[in-house]
C-alpha cells in the first residue's frame, strides 16, 4: 500500500536521521529533529496484570469468543482465550454479562480543533488563508484541554485522529492521538503513527474561496473543476521537489511542499473528504497520475454507488450511520451506506466528525449493522466490529500496535455494561495500554479537563 | 424471521391501499403509554380511523380485517421540536424556509408558509415511526421566531392540523446576538414586545412601529402574551431559565414552554413546581457553549424525576434528523431514566405540551397512529414494519430507500443504473 522509496546517500548526508526526510515522523525517538520536530512524549501509564474473564469478547480480527477471557500484561494483550489461568499476583475483573471489545478509533475527529466550548476564539480547525495549506499541521492547533476528549474516553474511544478541516483543497497534516488527557499535544500523540494528509472534494473548497470568500488572495476554486486543477497543480510542484530530493540535491525546505511529497512517497497517509461518488471516481484517477494513493475518503456518503470501485482501488470509506441532506452533496445518504460498501469487500469505517457522534460511535455501527440486516447483508456483530477499530487502525498505519485483541499489541480495551450494539450499554471500563483511563463507576477514574474545574458541572456525570 | 416474512407480505399487500382500514395489530409487547401499561401479547384494533380496543390476545377480529404482527406495538411517536417539512436541503439558501435573517417581520412569520408536504425528511422521518411533528420556524431576523405549526407526517396536501400552535422566542446567547449583542437587550425585547401587544391600540393607532414590533408582528404574538397561545422558549443556562421562570411569575397568565434546557436540572423543582414542561436533546453533555456548562446526560432523568414533563428530541441536523430523538431517548434510559418515562417523552409529553388531543397513546377512542416494530423502539438496531396515521396505512418508502434499491446490485452490464426503480 505504501509506496516506500529507497533512501539515497545524499539524504542521508541532509539529515541526522538517516532515513528520515522532514516530516514523515514515524520514529519513536523524543528528541526533535528535522525530521521529527515535534516527537511524541506519550509514555503508557502503569497498569497492572489483569485477567478479565467471563465476558462475550470481541477480538477485532472478526471473532467472538463465548465466556471469553482476556490476560493484559505490561500494556499488552497476552492471550485471548476461553481458559486462561491468572499469574500470581494478576487482579481479576469476573466480567460475566459484559462484553470486551479493542477499544473504538476514530479516524475523524477534531476535537481539540475545534474544541467545547465552540467559541470564536477556539476555532482553530481550517486555516482558510488559501486554498492549498498543506503546510499546516493540526497538531499545532489541538488544545489538549478539550473536553470532548474525555466525553469520548467514556464511550470507548482510545485512539483517534484529528483532521484540519474540509474548507481547504489541502487542509494541511492529520495527527493520531492516543485518547488520554495530557498538558501537551506530545503527550497524546500515538508513537510511531504516520502522518496523514487531509484534502477535500466538492463544495466545501469552492463555497469558502470561490463563493463565500473570493476576496481573499486567489480567489480560486469557484467550482468542481477549479478544485481539480488546485490539487493537479500542488501535485505537479510537489513531484518536482520529491524529484529533487530523490536526485539527492537539497531545495530549499518548503513546509508545503515537504508534506504533499511525503504523501506522494506513500510516508504520509492520504484522507480525503469527498461525499459523491462521481467526485470520488476522479480523485482516485487523480491519484494514479500522480502516483500516490488515497488511504480512505471520508464522510463518502455516496460510497454505496461505487462500492464496486471502491474495493478494486483498495481506500477505505469512513462513513456516518445516517447523516444526510444538511449539504447537497449528503443529499443521496442512505443508512445502509456502511453495509453496502462492506457487503461489496470494500474497507468500511464508522467516524464521527463530531464531539457527539464520537461519544456512541458503537451505536452509529448498530445502526447500519442492523439496517443491513434488513436488507439480507447479514454480517456478524464480531465482524461488523471492524468498523470500528481494525479498519480505522489500518486507515492511520498503526494496525500493527492497535485494533485487535491480539498478542503483543496495546492493551486499548473496553469493558461494556452489555452488548455495544444496544441504546442501552454503556463503556463501564476503559483501558489505554493496559491503564484504566476511565472508569463509569468510580468517579476517581473519570479525568475533569481544566476547562470544567470550578463550573457548574464539575465532576458530574457527563 | 417466518413472523416477520410474513408480516412484511402482510405490509406490502396493505400498502397501495390508502383508505381507513380495519386492522388488527398483535404485539409480543404493545406499550399503550395508559394505565394499561405495557402488554405481553397485546392486540390493539384499529376502525374508522380510531383506536376502537386495547387488550391481550384473544381478541375480536372484525370482518375483513388485515392482521399485522410484530415483537412491538407503540403508538405513532410524536417530534417535540424540528423544522421537518422547512428545508430539502439545508445547506442550499433556496430549499430553505426555516429561517428568514433579512425580514421586514418576525413573530408574524408563520412557519405553516414554509412548510412544504412533498418534503423527503417527512417520509425518511415517518419511516422511523413518527406520525406527528411540532414544527418551529428558526428565529433568524429577531429573538421572535415566528408562529410555529403541528402537523402529521403522511406527506398529503392538508397535513398541518394546526397552524399557529405556537409562538418561538429565542433567548440565551442566540437571543442576546439576534436582540444587539447581549441578554439584556434580548430583555428589553421581550418587555417591549410584550408592551407593544398590551398597548396596541394605543401603539398602532397612527403608524406601523411599536417600540420593538411591527404591527403585523405585535398582531401575531398577541394570543401568547394573553396566554391563549403557547409561549415555547429556547433557552439553556439556568440563570436564563430562571429568568424565564421569573417572567412567567410576573405574568402567570403566560402557557410557557422551554425548549434547550440544558441546566434545567439546576432548576427543576421550580420548573415542576410553575409546571413548565421541557423539550431536551438528551444527548447534550458538552459545555458546547458557555450556556451549557452544566450540560450532562442525566439532565432529562432528573428533570423528570423532579416532577417535570419531558419531551426528548435530537436537536441537531433538526430538518432531516428529527427521527433520531428514539436514539437519543435509549441514551436517556441508559443514563437512568425510566424506559416508560422515555416512552412518554416521545408521546403523551410533547402530546400533553402541544395540546394534541387523542394523540400519543394506544386507548380506544384515539385517532389510530400506530407502529408495528420488529423490536424495541428505544433500540437503536429497531425499525418500523408498519405505520399507520388515522388508521391509514403508510407507504414505506422514501427518496432513501429507493437509492438503496436502486445501487444494492451494482451490475450494469445490461443498462445503466439509471433504468433500474
Amino acid at each position: 500500500m505504501h509506496f516506500r522509496i529507497l533512501c539515497l546517500a545524499a539524504i542521508a548526508g541532509l539529515f541526522v536521521a538517516s532515513c528520515d526526510r522532514p516530516g514523515k515522523g514515524g520514529d519513536e525517538a523524543s528528541t526533535p529533529s528535522i525530521a521529527n520536530p515535534f516527537p511524541s512524549t506519550y509514555k503508557p501509564y502503569p497498569s497492572q496484570t489483569l485477567l478479565i474473564t467471563n465476558a462475550t469478547v470481541i477480538d477485532g480480527k472478526g471473532g467472538l469468543v463465548e465466556k471469553g477471557a482476556v490476560l493484559i500484561e505490561d500494556g499488552k494483550i497476552k492471550a485471548v482465550g476461553t481458559d486462561l489461568k491468572a499469574p500470581d499476583g494478576a487482579a481479576t475483573i469476573d466480567a460475566a454479562g459484559k462484553w470486551v471489545t479493542p477499544g473504538i478509533i476514530d479516524n475523524h475527529s477534531h476535537l481539540g480543533a475545534y474544541p467545547s466550548p465552540g467559541v470564536d476564539s477556539h476555532g482553530d480547525g481550517n486555516e482558510i488563508s488559501g486554498p492549498v495549506t498543506a503546510e499546516v499541521w493540526v497538531e499545532h492547533s489541538v488544545w489538549p484541554q478539550d473536553p470532548g476528549f474525555t466525553r469520548a474516553l467514556a464511550g470507548g474511544i482510545t485512539s483517534l485522529q484529528i483532521l484540519p478541516g474540509s474548507a481547504n483543497l489541502f487542509g494541511g497534516r492529520g495527527v493520531t492521538l492516543k485518547n488520554v488527557p495530557a498538558r501537551s499535544v506530545q503527550a497524546m500523540k500515538f508513537p510511531g503513527a504516520p502522518y496523514t494528509l487531509k484534502m477535500a472534494c466538492g463544495e466545501n473548497p469552492k463555497r469558502v474561496y470561490g463563493y463565500g470568500n473570493g476576496s481573499t488572495p486567489g480567489g480560486a476554486p469557484f467550482s468542481r473543476m477549479g478544485n481539480v486543477a488546485g490539487y493537479r497543480d500542488a501535485w505537479i510542484k510537489a513531484a518536482d521537489y520529491k524529484r529533487k530530493l530523490d536526485a539527492g540535491e537539497s531545495p530549499t525546505r518548503d513546509l508545503e511542499l515537504e508534506t504533499l511529497a511525503g504523501a506522494l512517497s506513500g510516508d504520509i497517509l492520504v484522507h480525503m473528504h469527498c461525499y459523491r461518488a462521481d467526485e470520488m471516481a476522479q480523485i482516485m484517477d487523480i491519484s494514479k497520475e500522480f502516483g500516490y494513493k488515497v488511504t480512505a475518503f471520508h464522510h463518502a456518503v455516496e460510497s454505496y454507488k461505487i462500492a464496486d470501485k471502491l474495493a478494486e482501488y483498495g481506500a477505505c470509506s469512513s462513513m456516518w450511520a445516517d447523516w444526510w441532506g444538511f449539504k447537497m452533496e449528503a443529499y443521496d445518504g442512505i443508512p445502509e451506506n456502511i453495509p453496502l460498501v462492506h457487503n461489496a469487500g470494500a474497507c468500511a469505517i464508522v467516524h464521527s466528525d463530531s464531539e457527539v457522534g464520537i461519544q456512541r460511535l458503537n451505536q452509529e455501527a448498530a445502526k447500519a449493522w442492523a439496517d443491513g440486516k434488513r436488507i439480507g447483508i447479514d454480517v456478524p456483530i464480531e465482524v461488523a466490529w471492524q468498523w470500528l477499530s481494525l479498519n480505522p487502525a489500518k486507515s492511520l498505519g498503526v494496525d500493527d500496535k492497535t485494533g485487535s485483541l491480539e498478542p503483543g499489541k496495546m492493551a486499548d480495551v473496553v469493558i461494556w455494561s452489555g452488548n455495544p450494539f444496544s441504546s442501552y450499554t454503556k463503556a463501564e471500563k476503559v483501558y489505554v495500554d493496559g491503564a484504566l483511563m476511565f472508569d463509569r463507576n468510580d468517579p476517581a477514574i473519570q479525568p475533569v479537563m481544566d476547562f470544567e474545574l470550578g463550573q457548574p458541572g464539575e465532576g458530574d456525570r457527563k | 424471521m417466518i413472523r416477520r416474512m410474513m408480516m412484511s407480505l402482510a405490509v406490502l399487500a396493505a400498502a397501495p391501499v390508502a383508505l381507513a382500514q380495519t386492522v388488527v395489530v398483535y404485539g409480543e409487547k404493545v406499550w399503550t403509554g395508559t394505565s394499561q401499561g405495557t402488554l405481553e401479547d397485546g392486540v390493539v384494533v384499529i376502525e374508522n380511523g380510531r383506536i376502537t380496543s386495547v387488550g391481550t390476545a384473544p381478541a375480536r377480529v372484525p370482518a375483513g380485517a388485515l392482521e399485522v404482527r410484530a415483537e412491538w406495538v407503540t403508538p405513532g411517536l410524536i417530534s417535540a421540536f424540528s423544522r421537518t417539512g422547512l428545508s430539502e436541503v439545508s445547506g442550499v439558501d433556496d430549499a430553505n424556509d426555516s429561517g428568514a435573517g433579512k425580514s421586514a417581520f418576525s413573530a408574524a412569520l408563520n412557519a405553516a408558509d414554509g412548510f412544504n408536504p412533498d418534503a423527503t425528511p417527512i417520509a425518511v422521518t415517518r419511516l422511523e415511526g413518527f406520525t406527528r411533528l411540532a414544527v418551529a420556524p428558526e428565529a433568524a431576523s429577531k429573538l421572535f421566531g415566528g408562529q410555529g405549526f403541528l402537523a402529521d407526517t403522511t406527506g398529503l396536501n392538508g397535513s398541518i392540523f394546526e397552524e399557529r400552535a405556537f409562538a418561538y422566542v429565542v433567548l440565551g446567547e442566540s437571543g442576546a446576538s439576534l436582540s444587539g449583542g447581549s441578554r439584556t437587550a434580548a430583555w428589553a425585547s421581550l418587555r417591549g414586545a410584550f408592551d407593544d401587544v398590551r398597548f396596541f391600540g394605543a401603539r398602532y393607532m397612527s403608524h406601523n412601529e411599536g417600540n420593538v414590533l411591527t404591527r403585523m408582528d405585535a398582531q401575531a404574538l398577541m394570543p401568547a402574551v394573553r396566554g391563549e397561545q403557547l409561549i415555547l422558549f429556547q433557552a439553556s443556562r439556568a440563570s436564563d431559565l430562571n429568568a424565564i421562570m421569573d417572567f412567567q411569575e410576573e405574568n402567570p397568565s403566560l402557557n410557557v414552554a422551554i425548549v434547550g434546557a440544558d441546566e434545567g436540572w439546576r432548576v427543576a423543582n421550580r420548573l415542576a413546581a410553575l409546571e413548565i414542561p421541557v423539550i431536551v436533546d438528551a444527548f447534550s453533555n458538552l459545555p458546547a457553549s458557555f450556556s451549557q456548562l452544566a450540560a450532562t446526560s442525566e439532565n432529562a432523568k432528573r428533570l423528570a424525576e423532579a416532577g417535570v414533563t419531558v419531551a426528548i428530541v435530537h436537536l441537531d441536523n433538526d430538518s432531516h434528523q428529527a427521527r433520531l430523538a428514539t436514539q437519543v431517548a435509549g441514551n436517556a434510559v441508559a443514563n437512568g431514566m425510566p424506559f416508560d418515562v422515555a416512552m412518554k417523552a416521545l408521546t403523551t409529553a410533547p402530546a400533553e405540551i402541544f395540546g394534541m388531543t387523542d394523540l400519543g397513546v394506544l386507548a380506544p377512542g384515539a385517532r389510530a397512529d400506530v407502529v408495528a416494530w420488529d423490536g424495541d423502539p428505544l433500540e437503536v438496531t429497531s425499525a418500523p414494519v408498519a405505520v399507520y396515521i388515522d388508521g391509514e396505512s403508510q407507504p414505506m418508502v422514501s427518496r432513501q430507500t429507493k437509492l438503496r434499491d436502486r445501487y444494492r446490485n451494482l451490475d450494469e452490464s445490461e443498462r445503466p443504473l439509471a433504468f433500474k426503480r
